[in-house]
């Protein structure tokens, strides 16, 4: 057990600076008051780790979607991509995961194992369903001749559905790992605070994803 | 240990800035922007020289001057800074620094955010893999059609020009430069694969030829003569070797050449070539 | 990951020797892991620029031993401009990426963040693992892409991948500078030599060192976040760690857009796409979509590769100097025995650096025939980061006066940090200028001033870095004798092979070429020339005292007497030497004091660490007319 050496002196000790909470500017510590607060909580590295990884990822399809409208500005050999049909379920389905998922992890805080569990079986399968119609999608297109390399809108198609599917890939191992996580019941405070930040974590990750998806889909159909 | 280190900063130091006055230095400027934009590089030198000649011997003081002498009992003034001096310091390098940024826009102003002067002479350079292409228009002064398809490199028809187009009848490309002395020149700059660069020293000018892009560019040459004219954006295996030359050339002499047919038109410059030598500063 | 008791050490110390010391979590191992990775690199990028400057010097001269070892590249012993090249390319790549952004962060942020904020640990250790390795599995492919082009059956082996994988003929790597610009990099073999598997793998290993970096990043950013002891407010953070920060969002908000950058190219390159290969290229005599080797391209647009690259290029930069800057300012408060001048004033100026370098990318493009008006924008920015630069300088200077220097080699490292930093970045007042752009743009200038600044300058960082807290690693300090001849003769060195490049940036001297010889006006640096690879050849010399005293010292180096031998403030000298496997043996510290609390008038030593709940430090700034 990693414990904290407490001071035994008062917190407010005469000499500003010295001490917790002290005024002192230019690196002699904090001004704020609560400088000598505790630490974070542990399971909050999850949440924050997360949010982080997010900036990161959404750095990403920032860069390709900026790849994506230089393109389709400057380029006279444009030839816009009829939407195949099928993507508007792939919308339904993972727009209802996203609903379905926040059910979960909602059961979890009111410590429903049991339908908490559930709810992570039908978002997986939910997301499972995503990615058979995004390969449906592509197959379909395929199908027509239009591959990676036939015109920019395709190449641009095919790497953004590819890129967000490998990503929501990603979460759906997450989600597996929930599951299989769900089902030790144990009560320990640490334990399920843990659980907690976990789930959070993992709803944080696919509510992104789903919005991501979002996004993509008006970026390539409605953009240009 | 104090006194050693202050002593080698300081003689690296008076080195480095004598290395700027031991002659080496531009070429000979023969374009109209040349001298503005020396002078701007001069001034920016100034203030770099002086910059870093300051912030050495204020080094080497402070490493002489409060080196630890070893006295019990000594200590090290106890200070945390100063916020009056901090301020201080930002706001003079704030001012410095972006008027250095502000007066150096004025070059770049009046070569790049205008277009050439009507009545510049033109000239389209077509760059490939280690080799410069200059396409010239003729006696008519428009370019004949152009077309990547017409491209054959083995048939020399380097710039991919189409026989059937009235227009290039007269005109040439050669392997070489040519530009009349104080006019306006404006050069249309293509590449036919990858990014090369036009580059001149003696002209202060520089632009990257970008395949898929038109680049027209503009400036004044003022001194007759022959330069080297170098490629100075990687372009593979040759790119050291990717060289040719620009001739800038009395009014009449650039006439006389503009007007002879394309075979006539090459052994002109060759001759040309052979009769300007390179400048030698 | 297993689930355990909050609180509880989630890992053991492990004893086995391959989890001890190999796929280790403990992020002081993976820290010495980074460290090692980057020696190993930062050799092998030496040698490369050794043979750069020996082909600048004596051209056409035959080494028979690198006609044994490259014998495409160096067909006997003579390097090929191709040769050379792609020693231009490596050097960068590897120095660039597998050496600056390693070291600093990967190495010596690793083991001395956690330790400095008071964590048992990273926040993700496994993650930290794998970043690690991640990242070496990057370094091994751009090794297997100097070779596989010049390798009979690594090059069959590779060619079975696809045609784009296919050798071009006969060099030894991939050619196209550390930038990589396409087309040319985009276009494959037929663009000549050096652009075959060889630039796929090039490709390839930025993709995965970008993912490394990020996971690495992610680390970095929660656990400063997350896990700071108690007491240990943002402002009372070393300026270490402060530096490391920022550099892990830089990281993390850049390395995402070379990666996409990177998918784009290697589509280009494998999958006949055409985002960065515009229409109707004519390339070594083939046009596009006439012949099965040169498909049809349509469109695409070269310098939207060179945004995404120097988007990413230019925080870069400042990914391989902040963690320098953290460091110098550590070691000059350290053992100038003094308070560092103006702490707040550093962290804004840390902040600044990294916001405005998000923000000043245009300025590697003045060239490229991008908007004209932009490069204005660009060039006024460009100069106004130079300002936080400054104040960094000042700061610097002013922690100094009034000291009582101490001149240990970490110390005389750090004093060289500035001294380069300031040598190197001044001649930014210059290059961010899109008017003198026009002569100095891809000239020796731009080499010696980002050689100074990100490379010599950051490399200093390092070594001071390694000096002042090898006594805490190893248990064992480096030998100060030699680390002092070390310092001399690289300070020196450096001066002696950057100052000169300068002069024949303003002759005009192009950067990657291979030969100077066909130039007139170029001939008469030749002196020059061999100055500085005179100089390299010295230069280099002196770091085999470097590796020397690293190898000789971790065994038989003067052992550490106590756990603060530098007489320092901060955490990592609260601990046992080298620190146990969760840094803290099971107490972790309470902090009470800012981080450089040296000559606090009546304390009874000269400095006050900051765990030290008995001393009584005043406040404010002996010089801002408070007082107390």
């Amino acid at each position: 057990m990693a414990t904290m050496v407490t001071s035994t002196r008062p917190s407010t000790k005469k000499g500003p600076g010295a001490g917790p909470g002290m005024p002192g500017p230019n690196g002699n510590g904090s001004k704020r008051k609560d400088a000598f607060r505790e630490p974070d909580s542990r399971g909050n590295r999850y949440r924050i780790g997360m949010w982080v990884a997010l900036a990161s990822i959404a750095m990403m399809f920032t860069s390709l979607s900026s790849a994506y409208i230089v393109r389709s500005g400057t380029a006279n050999d444009w030839v816009p991509l009829a939407m195949p049909r099928i993507l508007l379920a792939s919308t339904a389905l993972i727009l209802l995961s996203s609903v379905t998922l926040e059910f979960a992890r909602r059961k979890l805080k009111s410590s429903l194992h049991g339908e908490y569990a559930k709810y992570l079986l039908l978002t997986a399968l939910l997301g499972v369903g995503f990615l058979i119609s995004q390969v449906i999608a592509w197959r379909q297109l395929a199908a027509q001749g239009i591959f990676v390399s036939s015109h920019p809108h395709s190449s641009f198609f095919y790497l953004l559905t590819g890129a967000h599917a490998v990503h929501l890939l990603g979460g759906l191992l997450a989600l597996m790992f929930l599951l299989l996580r769900s089902r030790r019941k144990t009560l320990e405070p640490a334990l399920a605070a843990k659980r907690q930040a976990t789930a959070d974590a993992v709803t944080i990750y696919w509510h992104f994803m789903d919005g991501l998806w979002i996004y993509l889909f008006l970026l390539l159909f409605l953009w240009r | 240990m104090g006194r050693v280190l202050a002593v080698i900063i300081w003689i690296l130091t008076l080195l480095s800035v004598l290395l700027f006055f031991s002659g080496w230095w531009f070429p000979a400027a023969i374009s109209e922007h040349a001298p503005a934009l020396d002078r701007q590089f001069l001034i920016t030198i100034i203030v770099v020289g002086l910059s870093f000649a300051a912030a050495q011997i204020g080094l080497g003081w402070m490493v002489w001057k409060y080196r630890d002498t070893g006295q019990a009992g000594d200590r090290a003034l106890y200070s945390h800074g100063s916020n009056r001096l901090e301020v201080l310091w930002t706001v003079i390098t704030a001012i410095v620094f972006i008027t250095l940024g502000v007066m150096g826009q004025s070059v770049w102003a009046s070569l790049r955010l205008y277009d050439a002067p009507a009545g510049s002479y033109q000239v389209s350079v077509v760059a490939q893999q280690f080799q410069w292409n200059f396409h010239y228009p003729g006696k008519d002064g428009k370019f004949g059609r152009t077309e990547p398809t017409l491209i054959d490199d083995s048939a020399l028809n380097f710039v991919g020009l189409d026989a059937a187009d009235a227009a290039s009848a007269d005109d040439s490309v050669t392997a070489a430069l040519a530009i009349p002395v104080n006019r306006p020149v404006e050069l249309r700059l293509r590449s036919k694969d990858v990014i090369h660069n036009f580059w001149v020293p003696q002209l202060r000018f520089k632009q990257d030829l970008v395949p898929g892009m038109e680049i027209k560019v503009h400036f004044t040459a003022n001194r007759v003569g022959k330069y080297e004219l170098a490629c100075a954006e990687l372009c593979g295996q040759l790119h050291f070797k990717m060289k040719s030359y620009m001739l800038v050339l009395p009014e009449d002499e650039l006439q006389q050449l503009q007007a002879l047919p394309q075979a006539d038109f090459q052994n002109k410059m060759t001759e040309l070539l052979a009769k300007y030598p390179l400048p030698t500063n | 990951m297993s689930e355990t008791h909050e609180g509880v050490h989630r890992h053991p110390a492990p004893t086995g020797f391959i989890r001890k010391y190999i796929f280790s979590i403990d992020h002081k191992v993976i820290g010495i892991q980074y460290i090692i990775l980057a020696l190993v690199a930062v050799l092998v990028g030496m040698v490369m620029s050794l043979l750069m400057r020996m082909n600048l010097s004596w051209p056409g001269t035959s080494w028979p031993i690198l006609g044994t070892l490259f014998p495409t590249g160096a067909p006997g012993g003579q390097m090929t401009p191709e040769f050379y090249l792609s020693l231009v390319t490596m050097h960068g790549t590897i120095m660039v990426f597998f050496v600056l952004t390693t070291a600093p962060q990967g190495g010596f942020g690793n083991y001395f963040l956690p330790i400095q904020i008071g964590a048992e640990d990273m926040a993700f250790p496994v993650l930290n693992m794998l970043s690690f390795w991640v990242t070496l599995v990057g370094f091994i492919v751009i090794l297997l892409a100097i070779f596989v082009e010049g390798n009979q059956g690594l090059g069959e082996w590779f060619a079975g991948l696809g045609p784009s994988f296919a050798g071009g003929s006969g060099t030894v790597g991939p050619i196209g500078g550390w930038t990589g610009y396409a087309p040319l990099s985009a276009l494959g073999k037929i663009a000549g030599p050096g652009q075959g598997a060889g630039m796929n793998l090039w490709v390839i290993s930025i993709a995965i060192f970008c993912v490394g970096s990020l996971l690495g990043a992610l680390n970095f950013i929660t656990t400063l976040l997350n896990m700071r002891t108690k007491g240990m407010s943002l402002m009372r953070m070393p300026l270490t760690c402060w530096a490391w920060f920022t550099t892990a969002v830089l990281a993390l908000l850049s390395f995402p857009v070379l990666l996409g950058g990177g998918i784009l190219l290697l589509l280009d390159r494998i999958a006949n796409t055409s985002f960065f290969i515009p229409g109707g290229l004519y390339v070594t005599g083939l046009l596009s979509g006439t012949n099965p080797n040169f498909p049809l391209h349509t469109g695409g647009s070269p310098i939207l590769w060179q945004h995404l690259f120097w988007f990413f290029g230019h925080p870069e930069v400042y990914i391989a100097i902040l963690p320098g800057m953290g460091a110098t300012s550590h070691i000059l408060a350290t053992f100038a025995r003094k308070p560092v001048f103006g702490y707040r004033a550093m962290v804004f100026a840390i902040f600044a650096i990294g916001l405005l370098g998000f923000f000043v990318w245009g300025h590697h493009m003045f060239m490229s025939g991008m908007s004209p008006y932009s490069a204005i924008a660009f060039s006024v920015l460009t100069l106004s980061i130079g300002v936080p630069s400054a104040v960094k300088t000042f700061n610097w200077l002013g922690t100094l006066w009034g000291g009582r220097i101490r001149f240990t080699s970490a110390m005389l490292f750090a004093l060289g940090f500035v001294s380069l930093f300031v040598a190197g970045g001044i001649t930014g007042l210059i290059l961010g200028q899109s008017s003198l752009d026009l002569p100095m743009h891809d000239t020796y200038l731009v080499t010696a001033h980002f050689h100074l600044v990100m490379g010599v300058a950051s490399i200093f960082g390092m070594f001071a870095a390694l000096y002042f807290w090898f006594p805490k690693m190893f248990g064992r300090f480096m030998s100060e004798s030699l680390g002092r001849i070390h310092f001399w003769l690289t300070f020196i060195g450096v001066y002696a092979i950057f100052v000169p490049m300068h002069i024949m940036g303003i002759v005009g001297m192009p950067r990657r070429f291979s030969s100077f010889t066909e130039y007139e006006y170029l001939r008469t640096l030749d002196p020059l020339v061999m100055l500085v690879t005179v100089a390299a050849i010295i230069t280099i010399g002196a770091q085999l005292l470097f590796y020397f005293n690293v190898v000789w010292s971790v065994f038989k180096g003067k052992r550490v007497e106590n756990d603060n031998p530098w007489e320092a403030t901060t955490l990592e000298w609260n601990t046992a030497t080298p620190p146990p496997h969760d840094n803290f043996a099971g107490v972790l510290p309470v902090v009470y004091h800012g981080p450089y609390e040296f000559a606090v008038p009546g304390a009874p030593r000269d400095y006050v660490m900051q765990t030290d709940m008995e001393a009584e430090v005043p406040s404010g700034n002996g010089h801002n007319g408070h007082k107390h």
